[in-house]
């Protein structure tokens, strides 16, 4: 074990007003220009959260209507727009950007001791790119909606929709490449910016994490882009690329369709398990329990990853062999993620924990990703997966892993980081309560949803047999619960940003080079470049928490 | 991609503030194009899966749209492609020897040159045949008689073809947009034995380009004996 010494501080001068990046320049020009990476993350966090609304209110819409069995709000074809509406918008405009667009381009330099990300152009230009994605797909959405289901399966849509699957395709295809810009930029930027001192096995596990999910981006997007490039050429011409009739195969789709878009569900979990991994440590005041482990284990999944996508077709008439290749192969992907587990729970060990709202949605996290991933396994397997296959239970289960997990960390992580980026504090006592709010609100929203399943409600209906209307209820009445406890964050970060108290540069007592400059930081992050002598997580010799514990 | 390397152009040293040296703003510079070969690598990598998959699904149909193409342009072409790759090395390494300016894009010019010929030869002599032909996806493609059974699939091989070449092509086009700006660059002395890296990656992407011509021309022209 090393060390004490510590890194290089800052003279916090907290009585003048101090040059910080958000005051140094204004003006809209300044932001929509900008080529500061935590500007940057300021422009995603908007966007993203704007993506958001947009995917929640078809959500909202989909569970009205299933208050019903024969449907109480529209009809069944307008329902399928609503699903893959919310499906498209979520993930692909919400989900991938949100941890690593965000707090991964605001943390990333600050973490590691740099003065930026390596390259700030292609930066800004990847928001740029993503932004016009947003605005296709809105396009979309508001001329007539897109009905094929965020997976796109043909022969339905290259033959058969009605609906505009080609600019519907476009804008996914445009958004991937600003995650191909993002993940190039995280992985050069960790590999040649790092501060001295900073060694690999110093770096924070939310950089590991966001290492690892970057390569998932590199090497994953292209391969999507291809694929609803052929998906569109198809489209146009009508070749038979993906119609059995002319030759084509549609199976070949699902392969390279998931060929990505599995490891995009790890693009989606690994930076929430690097902000957990933050979380545990700052608020139970201990070294993190198994570094490594917890570092590679990131690798082990991203690498896995690759190799899992047949998993989501058992059912579509792949090879048995390949079934039972994919299924052992599903299996020990949850390997690495339960080593996250046990290694968060064995620091919360006889740690000093408090509760606060990060926290709080840190704790949630670790409960609900576990019965996310232990579901998971139900449809690894190939004979219950067959029974579960295109049920509900499926959706639940990607629900805990994505709203559970990736959504409950997202919100743990701007709220730990957030007197970071804005050199405020938010009321803690509506943060707990919104906290306890998304916790329940969610929990009734999806545990229904697995017994619907495993009673065999397929997915992606409009209407239901009259016997499954009690849990339906049940599910609804949990989404305006859980809609809710999204609503009151939202409202008192805004407040925050002109009324919350003031803080120094390390309310939580917290370890990590983000925390050893000024909040909101310089726009150069750092006044000099800081060495660093000690590991992450030496909580040992951490500071004391500016505001009182809970 | 060509921004990572071309980022610096309004700054006479060529120096980024945010890297704390040229060599770190270099090798920064570099692993990011590798990383976004990488990137391509999958894209194309993508298309070959899919190709392959039908090549095995329909040998004879895809036998048959091979001897649509005519190998006589294909191999010229790639002959082209390859002596860009070397004027394109040769004006990296005359900026890394420190020759003055004119020896730069002395070798710029036939690498964007060479490019050229490759895209007229294609558009020309190929791909408006094709299209004379009625041999292009979407454009009035006629089944031809000698093809019987396979027509549908012949006219799958056609639109992997053109969707291969095509995608090809436009990383063609990029490239020569990049050697653009290149010789402007080099046009005002930019580059010295010590600032080279906007070349040296591009030239990465240039090789990539030519590369994936060397496995499309095989694929797509030569198996078919």
């Amino acid at each position: 074990m090393s060390t004490t010494a510590t890194v290089e501080s800052l003279p916090n001068s907290s009585a003048e007003p101090q040059v910080n990046y958000l005051n140094a320049r204004y003006g809209v020009k300044s932001w929509l220009l900008t080529l500061d990476h935590k500007r940057i993350g300021l422009l995603y966090l908007c966007t993203i959260t704007f993506m958001f609304v947009v995917g929640g209110i078809a959500a909202t819409m989909m569970r009205l209507n299933l208050l019903e069995p024969q449907g109480a709000l529209v009809e069944p074809e307008t329902y399928n727009k609503l699903f893959s509406t919310h499906g498209i918008v979520m993930v692909f405009f919400f989900l991938v950007p949100s941890i690593p667009a965000t707090l991964g381009n605001f943390l990333i330099p600050l973490m590691i001791g740099a003065r930026d990300v390596a390259f700030p152009r292609l930066n800004l230009l990847s928001w740029y790119i993503f932004v016009t994605g947003c605005l296709v797909m809105l396009y979309v959405v508001c001329t007539g909606g897109v009905d094929t289901g965020w997976t796109f399966y043909p022969p339905y849509s290259s033959a058969y929709a009605h609906t505009d699957v080609f600019l519907a395709a476009m804008a996914i295809f445009i958004a991937g490449f600003s995650s191909i810009l993002t993940g190039m930029n995280f992985v050069v930027t960790i590999h040649k910016m790092r501060a001295p001192g900073m060694t690999w096995f110093r770096l924070p596990l939310f950089i590991w994490s966001l290492y690892a999910t970057s390569v998932i981006f590199v090497l994953g997007t292209p391969v999507i882009a291809i694929t609803l490039l052929l998906l569109g050429v198809e489209r146009l011409l009508h070749a038979g690329i993906f119609d059995p009739a002319l030759g084509g195969d549609p199976l070949l789709f699902q392969h390279m369709f998931w060929f990505y878009s599995h490891p995009a569900v790890y693009i989606m979990i690994l930076p929430s398990m690097g902000v957990i991994s933050e979380l545990i440590t700052a608020f139970s005041r201990k070294r993190i329990f198994g570094y490594s482990f917890v570092a590679f284990s990131s690798l082990a999944i991203a690498v896995i990853s690759f190799l899992v996508w047949g998993h989501h077709m058992f059912v579509s008439g792949q090879g048995v062999y390949a079934g039972l290749v994919f299924s052992v192969l599903s299996f020990l992907v949850a390997i690495p993620s339960a080593v996250k587990v046990f290694n968060w729970t064995a620091t919360l060990y006889k740690g000093s924990i408090s509760y606060e709202a990060p926290m709080l949605y840190a704790l949630g996290f670790i409960g609900l990703f576990t019965i996310g991933g232990l579901t998971g396994l139900f449809l690894a397997s190939l004979s219950t997966d067959v029974h579960l296959n295109g049920t509900y239970f499926v959706v639940a289960h990607f629900h805990y892993v994505m709203v559970g997990g990736a959504v409950m960390a997202f919100m743990g992580g701007i709220h730990f980081w957030w007197p970071k980026i804005t050199g405020r504090l938010y009321p803690d006592l509506w943060a707990r309560f919104a906290a306890l709010v998304i916790f329940v609100g969610f929990n009734l929203t999806f545990f229904p949803q697995f017994v619907l399943g495993y009673l065999g409600m397929p997915r992606r209906y409009a209407m239901y047999p009259a016997e499954f209307q009690a849990l339906n209820v049940l599910s609804s009445a949990g989404a305006s619960v859980l809609a809710v406890g999204y609503v009151i964050p939202l409202v008192y970060l805004i407040w925050s940003l002109k009324y919350g108290q003031v803080v120094g540069p390390n309310p939580f007592g917290a370890k990590g080079l983000e925390w050893t400059t000024q909040s909101p930081p310089l726009t150069e992050n750092y006044v000099k470049t800081p060495i660093v002598t000690e590991e992450a997580y030496a909580y040992e010799n951490a500071p004391e928490p500016e505001v009182a514990r809970v | 991609m060509s921004d990572a390397a071309l980022a610096h152009g309004d700054n006479p040293t060529g120096f980024a503030h945010q890297f704390e040296d040229l060599e770190q703003q270099h090798d920064a510079g570099r692993m990011g194009m590798w990383i976004f070969l990488a990137t391509e690598i999958l894209f194309f990598g993508g298309m070959f899966t899919a190709y392959t998959v039908y090549r095995s699904l329909h040998p004879q149909a895809f036998l048959l749209g091979s001897h649509i193409l005519e190998v006589k342009f294909g191999a010229i072409n790639t002959a082209v492609l390859i002596c860009s790759s070397f004027t394109m090395a040769m004006a990296i390494r005359s900026a890394q020897t420190g020759k003055r300016k004119g020896a730069i894009i002395g070798w710029l010019i036939p690498t964007m040159l060479l490019g050229a010929t490759f895209l007229f030869l294609k558009f020309r002599f190929e791909w408006y045949h094709d299209y004379i032909e009625h041999t292009m996806p979407g454009f009035g493609f006629h089944y031809k008689p000698e093809w019987g059974a396979h027509a549908p699939q012949v006219q799958m091989f056609m639109c992997f073809y053109f969707f291969m070449t095509g995608l090809h092509a436009l990383h063609m086009i990029v490239g020569i947009g990049i050697l653009l700006v290149l010789t402007c660059m080099a046009a005002r002395g930019r580059f010295t034995s010590q600032y080279y890296a906007p070349l040296e990656i591009s030239g990465l992407y240039w090789h990539f380009v030519d590369i994936v011509w060397i496995f499309l021309f095989p694929l797509l022209y030569l198996i078919r004996y």
